[in-house]
């Protein structure tokens, strides 16, 4: 279908937008790189997973049980927060009166309004002291699974509702006409049809663990050693930055900005693993 | 119909846009940077005010980033003034320093741990986990929580200084940012041990939250004892310049050091020193 | 027991453990919080390190930041989506290219995005610490949630309408304004929604980038404390801040409340209009 002219000068525009909106990741990794070079210039890259311990100050820059906190943190949550998201968006599409339905949507909502400060000070005061009483000190990997998830379950359940919202009003007639029932229905037709909705909701929600902070820093502990168990003090990457940043300098500031691309690199790898998962099913 | 509204508020944003980006060219603001210690700002941003509305047309913003983040942004000239919660280390003298208040830093226990003191050995054996279990201090049969503080930060050198430790040698369980999130720590968890600012600790149990202050080498932790300067450990809290202060900096740093202010250092539950 | 009650239960069982967790949290701030509620609450100045006072200047820096935020990542996020939805084909490299930039762009933590914000907007461009720096730092950061949210929206346009417009020789443009955008204005809100929540609720990129003056702010040049910064200040850096911690965040979850019922109200209005 050819383009009219005013359809060509707008597809200019929309072109330029879009590369834009995409340079901005490489203006951040760019950054990234700058802040990092004297250190990386220095020290063969090895060494960020060989040292024996994080003490930068010292010469120490083993990143490895930031890492694995940060892995663990966000498997946990994403594990737990899918399938109650998911499950809080059929909730208000397919199983709740109307009424009902938009009240928990609004609850939802609001809930992703919350500021990741209010659920860290939450978390410290109510659940830490709850876990700790399971099994000290409280401040643990537990924890902080538990209050990421509550963080990115909203944006789980919200774009989740979103993508169900969009299953045709076609598909839900016919379903009926057949006789499906209700789980049926959701199993077989309306969940394969939002699949790629769901898939990048539940991407967002992984994006949005991996780079939380605030939170993190308040609950899990900030311990910077291997987890072993579940009830062990952990410090993500992006809690060991918020720590560390104001007061670093030299090589410690940069070994904190190799950190931040490692982040990167696994949000890098997030991304290539849902392209390879989510493949567009071409609607009928 | 639609059309239009949608173009009036448009339209409204942006000419409230416009109106907030120009700035009336009349009077003639001075304005004052400082950046530094975020135990200090928000003391510093009260002196500002009261400051501000004794000096019509002056402005002081303050700003956070860390003690470090004072000394460096002083240095270069970023920042008009640095506040630094610690004395200046020998490489930093090049800088003046003024120092505004005093203030303590506290060993805490949970209010219901039984303990009642610790010595300095005991402190020491605790923190570089030598002593693992509340009974051998004379407490429950329960592990130590030891709760440390994150590395750069001038509470944790100035109580390695004061115990003779290096952070490698220490063996935390949880390493927490600031004072209040130490508090919150220690009074959620029956067998924490920690260390934060003294009037910090000692407003926040008055207030109830499950804390209480140990006395180091058997003088109590209380704002009164760094007061009359027999508290064994506390901190100078410090206004940074590069060059001698002149114009608006002075008179903000000899505000800032005058009896004027005193109630707002108490306020902030630190200690003022008299000049 | 059917596949069907198992689901039905479940489903339920999930909807009754995420309310009743949420209600527990929104019980605390409130009970700790709506003490400190009153009229003056939200039309004076913070006093005594906002331990005291109101937060109207904070209200008003948050709207402002938000407000840059929305209006410089709105109309550069609805260009992209409308491109990768409507004229880009399927498998074309520039779409794959853009969308996989936009990922990565989503899971930068947010203290990158405070440094980068300081970097790039503060310092570089000259900025410094201002609310313009922070809502620019922060449209960064919703782009891709709106982008992402927003194609999802125009992509579930029903096909039969481009396909309807093209047979009446209408071009892409008009199609979009008549058709398309009023069609997917339901998950176009959304996504502003999600986008502006996401942005009120942000804090470590706020610190390094709006600042932490809390006076009422004069230009989008001033530095402006945002609700989130004042909330973790009162939370983690004063010591008795913890009743207008919580009375602030009950603010700021109002005030999402009523952007989200006006902008819900705009969007079913919209829709009955055009379609």
């Amino acid at each position: 279908m050819s383009l009219s002219r005013t359809d060509r000068q707008l597809a200019a525009l929309l072109r330029v937008c879009a590369l834009l909106a995409a340079a901005i990741v490489l203006l951040i990794l760019g950054f990234l790189l700058k802040e990092s070079w004297t250190l990386l210039r220095q020290v063969t890259w090895t060494r960020f997973f060989t040292d024996a311990s994080w003490h930068p100050v010292a010469g120490f820059y083993l990143l490895t049980p930031m890492l694995s906190a940060t892995l663990y943190a966000t498997l946990g949550a994403v594990l737990l927060a899918a399938p109650l998201g998911v499950a809080s968006a059929l909730f208000s599409q397919y199983y709740a009166p109307p009424l009902l339905a938009a009240v928990y949507r609004r609850l939802i909502e609001l809930l992703a309004g919350i500021p990741s400060v209010v659920y860290g000070f939450w978390g410290l005061t109510n659940l830490a002291p709850l876990i700790g009483r399971l099994h000290p000190p409280g401040v643990s990997l537990l924890t902080g699974i538990l209050i990421l998830t509550l963080m990115i379950l909203p944006t789980v359940a919200l774009t989740a509702d979103a993508a169900l919202a969009a299953v045709p009003v076609a598909s839900i007639r016919g379903s009926a006409a057949l006789g499906l029932s209700r789980w049926e229905f959701i199993s077989g037709v309306a969940l394969p049809t939002a699949r790629p909705g769901l898939a990048s909701g539940i991407l967002l929600a992984a994006g949005r663990a991996i780079g939380e902070t605030m939170a993190v820093l308040m609950v899990a502990g900030n311990v910077a050693g291997q987890p072993h168990s579940l009830f062990d003090p952990v410090r993500t990457l992006t809690a060991n930055i918020a720590l560390e940043m104001a007061y670093a300098t030299g090589g410690h500031r940069a070994a904190l900005f190799v950190s931040g691309l490692v982040l990167m690199g696994m949000v890098l790898v997030l991304v290539g693993l849902a392209e390879w998962f989510g493949k567009e099913r071409p609607h009928v | 119909m639609k059309k239009w509204g949608l173009v009036a508020v448009l339209i409204l944003m942006i000419g409230a846009a416009v109106f907030l980006l120009s700035k009336p060219a009349d009077t003639k603001i001075d304005k004052l940077v400082l950046t530094g210690s975020s135990t200090i700002a928000p003391l510093a941003a009260e002196i500002g005010k009261r400051f501000e509305s004794l000096h019509g047309n002056a402005r002081v913003d303050v700003q956070t980033g860390g003690s470090s983040r004072g000394i460096s942004d002083a240095r270069a000239g970023l920042a008009d003034i640095g506040m630094a919660s610690r004395a200046l280390k020998d490489d930093e003298k090049d800088l003046h320093s003024f120092t505004i208040a005093l203030d303590g830093i506290s060993m805490i226990l949970n209010s219901a741990n039984p303990v009642a003191a610790l010595d300095k050995q005991q402190i020491i054996a605790i923190y570089t986990g030598k002593i693992t279990r509340w009974t051998e201090v004379g407490g429950n049969d329960a592990p130590i929580t030891v709760v440390n503080k994150a590395e750069g930060r001038s509470t944790l050198e100035l109580f390695l200084h004061y115990f003779g430790l290096k952070n490698t040698d220490v063996k935390p369980h949880v390493i927490i940012g600031d004072n209040q999130q130490g508090i919150k720590t220690v009074a959620g968890n029956p067998d924490a041990i920690g260390y934060v600012s003294v009037g910090a600790a000692e407003y926040e149990a008055s207030q109830g939250a499950a804390i209480k202050l140990l006395p180091l080498d058997g003088i109590a932790a209380s704002v009164a004892t760094v007061r009359d300067r027999s508290f064994p450990l506390s901190r100078p809290l410090n206004l940074l310049t590069r060059n001698e202060p002149t114009g608006l900096a002075k008179d903000f740093i000899e505000f800032a050091t005058s009896p004027q202010v005193h109630d707002l250092i108490e306020a902030q539950y630190f200690v003022p020193v008299p000049h | 027991m059917s596949k069907n009650t198992l689901a039905t239960g479940l489903v339920c069982l999930a909807a009754v453990l995420v309310t009743s967790v949420f209600v527990w949290l929104l019980t605390d701030l409130v009970m700790h919080g709506l003490p400190r509620l009153s009229g003056p609450f939200f039309v004076e100045a913070s006093q005594n390190a906002g331990r005291s006072g109101g937060i109207a200047p904070i209200i008003v820096s948050t709207a402002l930041i938000l407000l840059v935020a929305i209006v410089t990542s709105a109309p550069l996020g609805l260009a992209t989506a409308v491109l990768l939805s409507e004229f880009t084909r399927p498998g074309s490299l520039f779409g794959r290219l853009v969308r996989r930039s936009l990922d990565v762009l989503a899971g930068v933590p947010s203290i990158v995005f405070g440094l980068f914000g300081n970097a790039f907007f503060c310092l570089y461009l000259g900025l410094g610490f201002s609310i313009l720096s922070g809502g620019l730092t922060l449209a960064c950061m919703v782009l891709p949630l709106l982008i992402r949210t927003a194609e999802q929206g125009l992509q579930a346009a029903p096909n039969d309408y481009r396909l309807a417009a093209a047979a009446l020789g209408m071009s892409r443009s008009a199609a979009l304004t008549h058709l398309l955008l009023p069609a997917a204005m339901p998950a176009l809100v959304a996504a502003l929604l999600l986008a502006i929540g996401r942005a009120g609720a942000e804090t470590a990129a706020l610190v390094f980038t709006s600042g932490y003056v809390d006076r009422m702010p004069d230009s989008l040049l001033d530095s402006g404390r945002a609700l989130s910064v004042h909330i973790y200040d009162l939370s983690m850096n004063v010591a008795g801040g913890d009743a207008n911690a919580s009375a602030s965040a009950l603010v700021l979850i109002g005030l999402l409340l009523i952007i989200n019922t006006i902008a819900m109200s705009l969007a079913k209005q919209w829709r009955i209009v055009t379609l």
